[in-house]
Protein backbone atom coordinates (compact mmCIF):
# COMPACT_ATOMS: atom_id res chain seq x y z
CA UNK A 1 0.00 0.00 0.00
CA UNK A 2 1.36 3.53 -0.86
CA UNK A 3 0.98 6.17 1.72
CA UNK A 4 -1.49 8.33 1.95
CA UNK A 5 -1.25 11.79 0.38
CA UNK A 6 0.17 14.59 3.08
CA UNK A 7 -2.60 16.53 2.18
CA UNK A 8 -5.82 15.92 0.88
CA UNK A 9 -8.68 17.32 0.76
CA UNK A 10 -12.50 15.94 0.18
CA UNK A 11 -15.55 17.76 -0.91
CA UNK A 12 -14.63 20.60 1.09
CA UNK A 13 -17.26 23.78 0.88
CA UNK A 14 -17.31 26.70 3.29
CA UNK A 15 -19.81 29.68 3.02
CA UNK A 16 -20.32 32.92 5.21
CA UNK A 17 -23.82 33.38 5.37
CA UNK A 18 -25.22 33.15 2.07
CA UNK A 19 -22.01 33.49 0.20
CA UNK A 20 -20.63 29.99 -0.33
CA UNK A 21 -16.53 30.67 -0.92
CA UNK A 22 -16.07 26.76 -1.47
CA UNK A 23 -18.07 24.48 -3.45
CA UNK A 24 -16.79 20.96 -2.81
CA UNK A 25 -13.06 20.95 -3.56
CA UNK A 26 -11.01 17.77 -3.81
CA UNK A 27 -7.70 18.31 -3.77
CA UNK A 28 -4.55 15.90 -2.79
CA UNK A 29 -1.03 17.11 -1.91
CA UNK A 30 1.48 14.12 -1.77
CA UNK A 31 4.86 13.84 0.03
CA UNK A 32 7.48 16.25 -1.48
CA UNK A 33 5.49 17.97 -4.00
CA UNK A 34 4.06 21.28 -4.43
CA UNK A 35 0.32 22.29 -4.94
CA UNK A 36 -0.04 25.78 -6.38
CA UNK A 37 -3.51 27.35 -6.33
CA UNK A 38 -3.57 29.85 -8.63
CA UNK A 39 -7.01 32.14 -9.34
CA UNK A 40 -8.56 36.15 -9.20
CA UNK A 41 -8.53 37.79 -5.96
CA UNK A 42 -12.32 36.11 -4.00
CA UNK A 43 -11.71 32.62 -5.80
CA UNK A 44 -11.37 31.42 -2.43
CA UNK A 45 -7.42 30.41 -2.21
CA UNK A 46 -6.83 32.20 0.82
CA UNK A 47 -10.09 30.94 2.84
CA UNK A 48 -8.80 27.28 1.25
CA UNK A 49 -5.65 27.65 2.96
CA UNK A 50 -7.08 28.69 6.18
CA UNK A 51 -9.73 25.99 6.20
CA UNK A 52 -6.74 23.76 5.80
CA UNK A 53 -4.62 25.28 9.24
CA UNK A 54 -8.13 24.64 10.35
CA UNK A 55 -8.92 28.64 11.25
CA UNK A 56 -12.07 28.58 10.01
CA UNK A 57 -14.33 25.78 10.09
CA UNK A 58 -15.78 23.94 6.85
CA UNK A 59 -19.30 23.33 6.58
CA UNK A 60 -19.25 20.02 4.23
CA UNK A 61 -16.43 17.47 3.43
CA UNK A 62 -13.10 16.62 4.94
CA UNK A 63 -9.69 17.85 5.10
CA UNK A 64 -7.11 14.96 5.57
CA UNK A 65 -3.63 15.25 6.96
CA UNK A 66 -1.28 11.98 6.59
CA UNK A 67 -4.36 10.02 6.14
CA UNK A 68 -6.12 11.32 9.26
CA UNK A 69 -9.30 13.23 9.24
CA UNK A 70 -8.64 16.30 11.46
CA UNK A 71 -11.38 18.17 10.66
CA UNK A 72 -13.63 15.90 12.37
CA UNK A 73 -14.97 17.03 16.04
CA UNK A 74 -12.85 14.56 18.10
CA UNK A 75 -9.61 15.87 16.97
CA UNK A 76 -8.35 18.78 18.80
CA UNK A 77 -7.03 21.17 16.42
CA UNK A 78 -4.38 22.28 18.12
CA UNK A 79 -2.60 19.20 17.52
CA UNK A 80 -3.63 19.32 13.92
CA UNK A 81 -2.01 22.62 13.51
CA UNK A 82 0.85 21.95 15.06
CA UNK A 83 1.42 19.39 12.39
CA UNK A 84 0.97 21.81 9.86
CA UNK A 85 2.79 25.66 9.63
CA UNK A 86 0.88 29.03 7.33
CA UNK A 87 2.95 31.92 6.13
CA UNK A 88 0.40 34.99 5.42
CA UNK A 89 0.66 37.69 2.80
CA UNK A 90 0.94 40.35 5.58
CA UNK A 91 4.13 38.23 7.16
CA UNK A 92 1.52 38.65 11.06
CA UNK A 93 5.07 38.73 12.64
CA UNK A 94 5.14 39.75 16.00
CA UNK A 95 5.79 43.43 16.62
CA UNK A 96 6.49 42.96 20.81
CA UNK A 97 9.10 40.27 20.00
CA UNK A 98 12.47 40.50 18.32
CA UNK A 99 13.32 38.38 15.09
CA UNK A 100 14.59 35.72 17.45
CA UNK A 101 11.73 35.51 19.82
CA UNK A 102 9.58 35.09 17.11
CA UNK A 103 10.78 32.08 15.96
CA UNK A 104 11.11 30.85 18.95
CA UNK A 105 7.72 31.07 20.65
CA UNK A 106 6.08 28.21 18.96
CA UNK A 107 8.95 25.73 19.37
CA UNK A 108 9.20 26.57 23.11
CA UNK A 109 5.90 27.17 24.05
CA UNK A 110 3.90 24.80 21.71
CA UNK A 111 6.15 22.23 20.72
CA UNK A 112 8.13 21.93 24.24
CA UNK A 113 11.23 21.83 22.42
CA UNK A 114 14.30 22.49 24.93
CA UNK A 115 14.99 26.29 24.48
CA UNK A 116 18.59 25.59 24.15
CA UNK A 117 18.16 23.41 20.52
CA UNK A 118 15.50 25.24 19.38
CA UNK A 119 17.79 28.31 19.59
CA UNK A 120 20.14 26.42 17.79
CA UNK A 121 18.08 25.65 15.33
CA UNK A 122 16.61 28.85 14.48
CA UNK A 123 19.80 30.58 14.36
CA UNK A 124 20.85 28.24 11.76
CA UNK A 125 18.16 28.88 9.87
CA UNK A 126 18.37 32.19 10.75
CA UNK A 127 21.65 32.21 8.69
CA UNK A 128 20.92 29.90 6.08
CA UNK A 129 18.32 32.25 4.85
CA UNK A 130 20.99 35.68 4.95
CA UNK A 131 19.65 36.97 8.52
CA UNK A 132 22.52 36.63 10.71
CA UNK A 133 22.69 39.47 12.92
CA UNK A 134 19.51 40.41 12.73
CA UNK A 135 18.36 38.38 15.76
CA UNK A 136 17.81 40.85 18.10
CA UNK A 137 16.25 43.37 15.72
CA UNK A 138 12.50 43.94 16.26
CA UNK A 139 10.80 43.38 12.90
CA UNK A 140 9.81 46.86 12.03
CA UNK A 141 13.60 47.44 11.33
CA UNK A 142 13.54 44.90 8.59
CA UNK A 143 12.88 45.35 4.87
CA UNK A 144 9.34 43.22 3.82
CA UNK A 145 11.79 40.61 2.31
CA UNK A 146 13.53 40.53 5.57
CA UNK A 147 10.57 40.13 7.32
CA UNK A 148 8.80 37.24 4.94
CA UNK A 149 11.63 35.27 5.39
CA UNK A 150 11.83 36.00 9.31
CA UNK A 151 8.30 34.40 8.90
CA UNK A 152 9.04 31.58 6.65
CA UNK A 153 11.43 30.16 8.95
CA UNK A 154 9.36 30.87 12.09
CA UNK A 155 6.71 28.82 10.00
CA UNK A 156 10.00 26.21 9.34
CA UNK A 157 10.99 26.18 13.00
CA UNK A 158 7.93 24.26 14.55
CA UNK A 159 9.29 21.17 11.91
CA UNK A 160 6.23 20.89 10.15
CA UNK A 161 4.73 17.97 7.57
CA UNK A 162 3.92 20.51 4.97
CA UNK A 163 3.61 24.09 4.66
CA UNK A 164 0.80 26.66 3.26
CA UNK A 165 2.12 29.70 1.67
CA UNK A 166 -0.90 32.62 1.47
CA UNK A 167 0.29 34.99 -1.33
CA UNK A 168 3.36 35.50 0.49
CA UNK A 169 4.44 37.84 -2.08
CA UNK A 170 1.59 40.33 -2.58
CA UNK A 171 2.64 42.76 0.29
CA UNK A 172 5.99 43.33 -0.84
CA UNK A 173 7.40 45.63 -3.57
CA UNK A 174 8.65 43.88 -6.59
CA UNK A 175 12.14 44.31 -6.04
CA UNK A 176 11.89 42.45 -2.96
CA UNK A 177 9.61 39.42 -4.52
CA UNK A 178 12.58 37.43 -6.04
CA UNK A 179 14.51 36.92 -2.50
CA UNK A 180 11.28 35.43 -0.88
CA UNK A 181 10.45 32.94 -3.87
CA UNK A 182 14.04 32.06 -3.93
CA UNK A 183 13.44 30.47 -0.11
CA UNK A 184 10.61 28.81 -1.41
CA UNK A 185 12.35 27.49 -4.63
CA UNK A 186 15.19 26.22 -1.67
CA UNK A 187 12.82 24.58 0.39
CA UNK A 188 11.03 22.68 -2.09
CA UNK A 189 14.27 21.52 -4.09
CA UNK A 190 14.64 19.85 -0.43
CA UNK A 191 11.76 17.89 -0.14
CA UNK A 192 9.12 20.06 1.73
CA UNK A 193 5.46 19.29 1.04
CA UNK A 194 3.51 22.48 0.25
CA UNK A 195 0.44 24.12 -0.91
CA UNK A 196 0.90 27.12 -2.35
CA UNK A 197 -1.81 29.92 -3.43
CA UNK A 198 0.44 32.70 -5.61
CA UNK A 199 0.05 35.57 -8.24
CA UNK A 200 3.09 34.57 -9.24
CA UNK A 201 2.52 32.46 -12.25
CA UNK A 202 6.09 32.31 -13.39
CA UNK A 203 7.02 31.05 -9.85
CA UNK A 204 4.12 28.65 -9.85
CA UNK A 205 5.21 27.32 -13.34
CA UNK A 206 8.89 26.53 -11.88
CA UNK A 207 7.92 25.40 -8.16
CA UNK A 208 4.51 23.40 -8.75
CA UNK A 209 4.41 19.67 -9.70
CA UNK A 210 0.51 20.59 -10.34
CA UNK A 211 -1.50 24.06 -10.82
CA UNK A 212 -5.00 23.98 -10.14
CA UNK A 213 -7.31 26.89 -11.35
CA UNK A 214 -10.06 28.12 -8.46
CA UNK A 215 -12.92 29.73 -9.74
CA UNK A 216 -15.99 30.82 -7.74
CA UNK A 217 -15.33 28.54 -5.03
CA UNK A 218 -14.40 25.21 -7.64
CA UNK A 219 -10.85 23.79 -9.34
CA UNK A 220 -12.15 24.40 -12.81
CA UNK A 221 -8.75 22.95 -14.15
CA UNK A 222 -5.58 21.08 -12.53
CA UNK A 223 -2.72 19.54 -14.00
CA UNK A 224 0.67 19.93 -14.80
CA UNK A 225 1.69 23.78 -14.59
CA UNK A 226 3.64 24.29 -18.39
CA UNK A 227 0.83 22.91 -20.02
CA UNK A 228 -1.57 24.23 -18.08
CA UNK A 229 -0.43 27.63 -18.09
CA UNK A 230 0.01 27.39 -21.96
CA UNK A 231 -2.54 25.22 -22.89
CA UNK A 232 -5.65 25.58 -21.00
CA UNK A 233 -8.73 24.32 -21.51
CA UNK A 234 -11.57 25.51 -19.46
CA UNK A 235 -12.27 28.80 -20.68
CA UNK A 236 -12.83 30.25 -17.24
CA UNK A 237 -9.00 29.24 -17.14
CA UNK A 238 -8.26 30.96 -21.12
CA UNK A 239 -9.85 34.42 -19.66
CA UNK A 240 -8.08 34.50 -16.24
CA UNK A 241 -4.93 33.85 -18.18
CA UNK A 242 -5.87 35.95 -20.94
CA UNK A 243 -6.27 38.78 -18.52
CA UNK A 244 -3.18 38.41 -16.80
CA UNK A 245 -0.92 38.45 -20.30
CA UNK A 246 -2.59 41.56 -20.94
CA UNK A 247 -1.67 43.21 -17.63
CA UNK A 248 1.88 42.04 -17.87
CA UNK A 249 1.25 39.45 -15.04
CA UNK A 250 2.50 36.48 -17.11
CA UNK B 1 -5.51 88.28 28.83
CA UNK B 2 -8.04 86.11 29.74
CA UNK B 3 -6.63 85.05 32.74
CA UNK B 4 -5.22 88.23 33.66
CA UNK B 5 -8.90 89.51 33.28
CA UNK B 6 -10.28 86.97 35.37
CA UNK B 7 -7.42 88.04 37.66
CA UNK B 8 -8.25 91.19 38.11
CA UNK B 9 -12.69 90.32 38.33
CA UNK B 10 -11.73 88.12 41.08
CA UNK B 11 -9.15 90.77 43.18
CA UNK B 12 -11.45 93.38 42.75
CA UNK B 13 -14.54 92.01 43.49
CA UNK B 14 -16.15 92.93 46.71
CA UNK B 15 -16.00 89.81 48.82
CA UNK B 16 -12.30 89.27 47.86
CA UNK B 17 -11.30 90.34 50.99
CA UNK B 18 -13.93 87.50 52.83
CA UNK B 19 -12.48 84.87 50.35
CA UNK B 20 -8.81 85.95 51.10
CA UNK B 21 -9.21 84.97 54.62
CA UNK B 22 -11.45 82.28 54.82
CA UNK B 23 -9.40 80.20 51.77
CA UNK B 24 -6.16 81.55 51.59
CA UNK B 25 -4.81 82.22 55.15
CA UNK B 26 -1.14 81.27 55.14
CA UNK B 27 -1.48 80.69 59.02
CA UNK B 28 -4.31 78.44 58.98
CA UNK B 29 -2.92 76.55 55.95
CA UNK B 30 0.33 76.09 57.93
CA UNK B 31 -1.36 74.76 61.17
CA UNK B 32 -3.56 72.45 59.04
CA UNK B 33 -0.85 71.13 56.56
CA UNK B 34 0.48 68.54 59.20
CA UNK B 35 -2.78 66.77 60.21
CA UNK B 36 -3.85 66.80 56.40
CA UNK B 37 -0.93 65.09 55.29
CA UNK B 38 -1.27 63.03 57.97
CA UNK B 39 -4.95 62.16 56.18
CA UNK B 40 -3.71 61.91 52.96
CA UNK B 41 -0.96 58.69 53.47
CA UNK B 42 -4.53 57.10 53.76
CA UNK B 43 -5.61 58.62 49.86
CA UNK B 44 -2.35 57.17 49.24
CA UNK B 45 -2.44 53.72 50.54
CA UNK B 46 -5.99 53.02 49.36
CA UNK B 47 -5.22 54.36 46.09
CA UNK B 48 -2.38 52.17 45.48
CA UNK B 49 -4.37 49.25 46.55
CA UNK B 50 -7.20 49.46 44.56
CA UNK B 51 -5.28 50.89 41.67
CA UNK B 52 -3.80 47.04 41.90
CA UNK B 53 -6.88 45.27 42.69
CA UNK B 54 -8.11 47.12 39.44
CA UNK B 55 -5.93 46.07 36.93
CA UNK B 56 -6.33 42.87 38.15
CA UNK B 57 -10.24 42.53 37.87
CA UNK B 58 -10.14 44.86 34.95
CA UNK B 59 -8.11 42.17 32.93
CA UNK B 60 -10.26 39.55 33.99
CA UNK B 61 -13.21 40.62 32.81
CA UNK B 62 -12.11 42.22 29.48
CA UNK B 63 -10.96 38.50 29.05
CA UNK B 64 -13.72 37.01 30.00
CA UNK B 65 -16.05 39.42 27.01
CA UNK B 66 -13.36 38.99 24.32
CA UNK B 67 -13.85 35.17 24.92
CA UNK B 68 -15.58 33.31 21.98
CA UNK B 69 -16.12 30.19 23.14
CA UNK B 70 -20.01 29.75 23.23
CA UNK B 71 -19.26 27.67 26.68
CA UNK B 72 -17.96 30.56 28.18
CA UNK B 73 -21.64 32.65 27.13
CA UNK B 74 -22.79 32.80 31.06
CA UNK B 75 -19.65 34.52 31.92
CA UNK B 76 -19.43 36.56 28.70
CA UNK B 77 -23.05 37.70 30.07
CA UNK B 78 -22.41 38.15 33.70
CA UNK B 79 -19.05 40.36 32.81
CA UNK B 80 -21.29 42.02 30.32
CA UNK B 81 -23.79 42.96 33.07
CA UNK B 82 -21.44 44.08 35.59
CA UNK B 83 -19.50 46.45 33.47
CA UNK B 84 -23.10 47.78 32.48
CA UNK B 85 -23.96 48.25 36.00
CA UNK B 86 -21.09 49.78 37.32
CA UNK B 87 -20.38 52.39 34.82
CA UNK B 88 -23.64 53.31 34.89
CA UNK B 89 -24.00 54.02 38.97
CA UNK B 90 -22.29 57.16 40.40
CA UNK B 91 -19.40 56.05 42.06
CA UNK B 92 -20.62 58.13 45.36
CA UNK B 93 -23.95 55.88 45.00
CA UNK B 94 -21.63 52.83 45.15
CA UNK B 95 -19.78 53.57 47.98
CA UNK B 96 -22.67 54.41 50.21
CA UNK B 97 -24.59 50.99 49.10
CA UNK B 98 -21.49 49.07 49.73
CA UNK B 99 -20.09 50.92 52.69
CA UNK B 100 -23.33 50.87 54.44
CA UNK B 101 -25.23 48.19 52.90
CA UNK B 102 -23.24 45.53 53.48
CA UNK B 103 -22.41 46.15 57.49
CA UNK B 104 -25.84 46.65 57.24
CA UNK B 105 -26.13 43.23 56.33
CA UNK B 106 -24.35 42.11 59.59
CA UNK B 107 -22.87 38.69 57.37
CA UNK B 108 -20.19 37.19 59.95
CA UNK B 109 -16.73 36.97 58.16
CA UNK B 110 -17.45 39.95 55.62
CA UNK B 111 -15.21 42.89 56.25
CA UNK B 112 -17.27 46.46 57.81
CA UNK B 113 -14.29 48.55 58.18
CA UNK B 114 -14.99 51.68 56.00
CA UNK B 115 -11.91 51.80 54.59
CA UNK B 116 -11.82 48.46 53.54
CA UNK B 117 -15.81 48.64 51.99
CA UNK B 118 -14.84 51.77 50.39
CA UNK B 119 -11.86 50.82 48.77
CA UNK B 120 -14.09 47.65 47.49
CA UNK B 121 -16.74 50.38 45.99
CA UNK B 122 -13.71 52.27 43.85
CA UNK B 123 -12.23 48.76 42.66
CA UNK B 124 -15.13 47.86 41.51
CA UNK B 125 -16.40 51.15 39.99
CA UNK B 126 -13.00 51.66 38.03
CA UNK B 127 -12.54 47.67 37.21
CA UNK B 128 -15.40 48.24 34.99
CA UNK B 129 -14.35 51.46 33.26
CA UNK B 130 -10.97 49.73 33.28
CA UNK B 131 -12.16 46.48 31.51
CA UNK B 132 -13.26 48.39 28.43
CA UNK B 133 -10.10 50.06 28.13
CA UNK B 134 -8.40 46.81 28.20
CA UNK B 135 -10.99 45.35 25.70
CA UNK B 136 -10.66 48.20 23.23
CA UNK B 137 -6.63 47.51 23.48
CA UNK B 138 -7.24 43.58 22.40
CA UNK B 139 -9.74 44.55 19.76
CA UNK B 140 -7.26 46.66 18.50
CA UNK B 141 -4.77 44.05 17.85
CA UNK B 142 -4.95 43.06 14.18
CA UNK B 143 -7.07 39.51 13.72
CA UNK B 144 -3.75 38.22 11.68
CA UNK B 145 -1.60 38.26 14.84
CA UNK B 146 -4.50 35.61 16.12
CA UNK B 147 -4.22 33.72 13.28
CA UNK B 148 -0.44 33.12 12.91
CA UNK B 149 -0.13 31.93 16.77
CA UNK B 150 -2.98 29.40 16.05
CA UNK B 151 -1.24 28.53 12.75
CA UNK B 152 2.07 28.17 14.73
CA UNK B 153 0.72 25.61 17.33
CA UNK B 154 -0.09 27.57 20.12
CA UNK B 155 -3.47 27.33 22.06
CA UNK B 156 -5.53 29.64 22.18
CA UNK B 157 -5.02 30.93 25.73
CA UNK B 158 -1.16 31.07 24.63
CA UNK B 159 -2.01 33.11 21.86
CA UNK B 160 -3.93 35.51 23.86
CA UNK B 161 -1.07 35.45 26.55
CA UNK B 162 1.76 36.12 24.63
CA UNK B 163 0.80 37.85 21.16
CA UNK B 164 -2.24 39.46 22.18
CA UNK B 165 -1.82 41.05 25.63
CA UNK B 166 1.67 42.09 25.46
CA UNK B 167 0.55 43.75 22.65
CA UNK B 168 -2.95 45.64 23.90
CA UNK B 169 -1.76 46.86 27.13
CA UNK B 170 1.51 48.61 25.89
CA UNK B 171 -1.74 50.08 23.82
CA UNK B 172 -3.57 51.32 26.22
CA UNK B 173 -1.14 52.23 28.99
CA UNK B 174 -1.68 56.06 28.68
CA UNK B 175 -6.00 55.49 28.82
CA UNK B 176 -5.11 53.02 31.52
CA UNK B 177 -3.05 56.05 33.28
CA UNK B 178 -6.04 58.54 32.64
CA UNK B 179 -8.24 56.45 34.80
CA UNK B 180 -6.23 56.48 37.74
CA UNK B 181 -5.62 60.20 38.17
CA UNK B 182 -9.46 60.14 38.28
CA UNK B 183 -9.22 57.19 41.03
CA UNK B 184 -6.76 59.08 42.90
CA UNK B 185 -9.13 62.44 43.53
CA UNK B 186 -12.37 59.76 43.85
CA UNK B 187 -10.63 57.99 47.13
CA UNK B 188 -11.84 61.55 48.59
CA UNK B 189 -15.78 59.42 48.38
CA UNK B 190 -14.40 56.99 50.92
CA UNK B 191 -14.17 60.40 53.30
CA UNK B 192 -18.48 60.08 53.44
CA UNK B 193 -18.03 56.96 55.34
CA UNK B 194 -15.95 57.99 58.00
CA UNK B 195 -12.43 57.28 57.50
CA UNK B 196 -9.98 60.18 58.39
CA UNK B 197 -8.54 60.89 54.66
CA UNK B 198 -7.10 63.86 53.85
CA UNK B 199 -10.33 65.58 52.37
CA UNK B 200 -12.44 64.53 55.60
CA UNK B 201 -9.47 66.04 57.82
CA UNK B 202 -9.44 69.10 56.15
CA UNK B 203 -13.64 69.00 56.41
CA UNK B 204 -13.47 68.48 60.35
CA UNK B 205 -10.70 71.44 60.64
CA UNK B 206 -12.77 74.00 58.35
CA UNK B 207 -15.35 73.60 60.37
CA UNK B 208 -13.88 73.82 63.72
CA UNK B 209 -11.93 76.95 62.69
CA UNK B 210 -14.50 78.39 59.99
CA UNK B 211 -11.65 78.91 57.52
CA UNK B 212 -11.53 76.52 54.46
CA UNK B 213 -7.96 77.15 54.12
CA UNK B 214 -7.49 73.39 55.56
CA UNK B 215 -9.42 72.44 52.17
CA UNK B 216 -6.81 74.22 50.28
CA UNK B 217 -3.91 72.03 51.66
CA UNK B 218 -6.06 68.72 51.04
CA UNK B 219 -6.22 70.07 47.46
CA UNK B 220 -2.41 70.53 46.97
CA UNK B 221 -1.73 67.22 48.04
CA UNK B 222 -4.27 65.57 45.53
CA UNK B 223 -2.54 67.77 42.49
CA UNK B 224 1.07 66.75 44.13
CA UNK B 225 0.18 63.10 42.85
CA UNK B 226 -1.96 63.81 40.15
CA UNK B 227 -0.75 66.34 38.36
CA UNK B 228 3.07 64.00 38.06
CA UNK B 229 1.30 61.77 36.60
CA UNK B 230 -0.51 63.36 34.19
CA UNK B 231 3.13 64.13 32.88
CA UNK B 232 3.87 60.73 32.60
CA UNK B 233 1.06 59.86 30.67
CA UNK B 234 1.63 63.13 28.18
CA UNK B 235 5.25 61.47 28.05
CA UNK B 236 4.51 58.06 27.09
CA UNK B 237 2.04 59.34 24.69
CA UNK B 238 4.56 61.16 23.02
CA UNK B 239 6.75 58.71 23.29
CA UNK B 240 3.99 56.21 21.32
CA UNK B 241 3.94 58.72 18.46
CA UNK B 242 7.24 59.02 18.53
CA UNK B 243 7.98 55.27 17.92
CA UNK B 244 5.15 55.13 15.41
CA UNK B 245 6.36 57.44 13.72
CA UNK B 246 10.30 56.19 13.70
CA UNK B 247 8.63 52.84 12.35
CA UNK B 248 10.14 51.13 15.78
CA UNK B 249 8.41 48.53 17.85
CA UNK B 250 5.08 49.94 19.79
Amino acid sequence: MTAPPVLELQGVTKAYGDAEVLRGVDLAVPEHEAVALIGASGSGKSTLLRCVDLLEEIDDGDVLLDGEVITDPSVDPVQARRRLAMVFQSFNLFPHLTVLENVLLAPSRAHGMPRAEAAQAANELLARFGLAGREADYPDRLSGGQQQRVAIIRALATRPRALLLDEITSALDPELVGEVLEVVRELKSEGMTMLIATHEMGFARDVADEICFLHDGRIVERGDPRRLLSQPEQPETQRFLRRLLEAGRL
Amino acid sequence: MVLGALAALILTSKGWHNVRNTFFDWGAFKDAFPDVLDGFWLDVKIFTIVEVAVLVLGLVVAITRSTRAPAFFPLRMLAATYTDVFRGVPVILVVYLIGFGIPALELSGVPSDPVVLGGVALALSYAAYVAEVYRAGIDSIHPGQTSAALSLGLTPVQATRHVVLPQAVRRVVPPLLNDFIALQKDVALVSILGPLEAFRVAQIEASSTFNYTPLLAAAALYLAVTIPMARIVDRLAARDRLLRSAGAPV
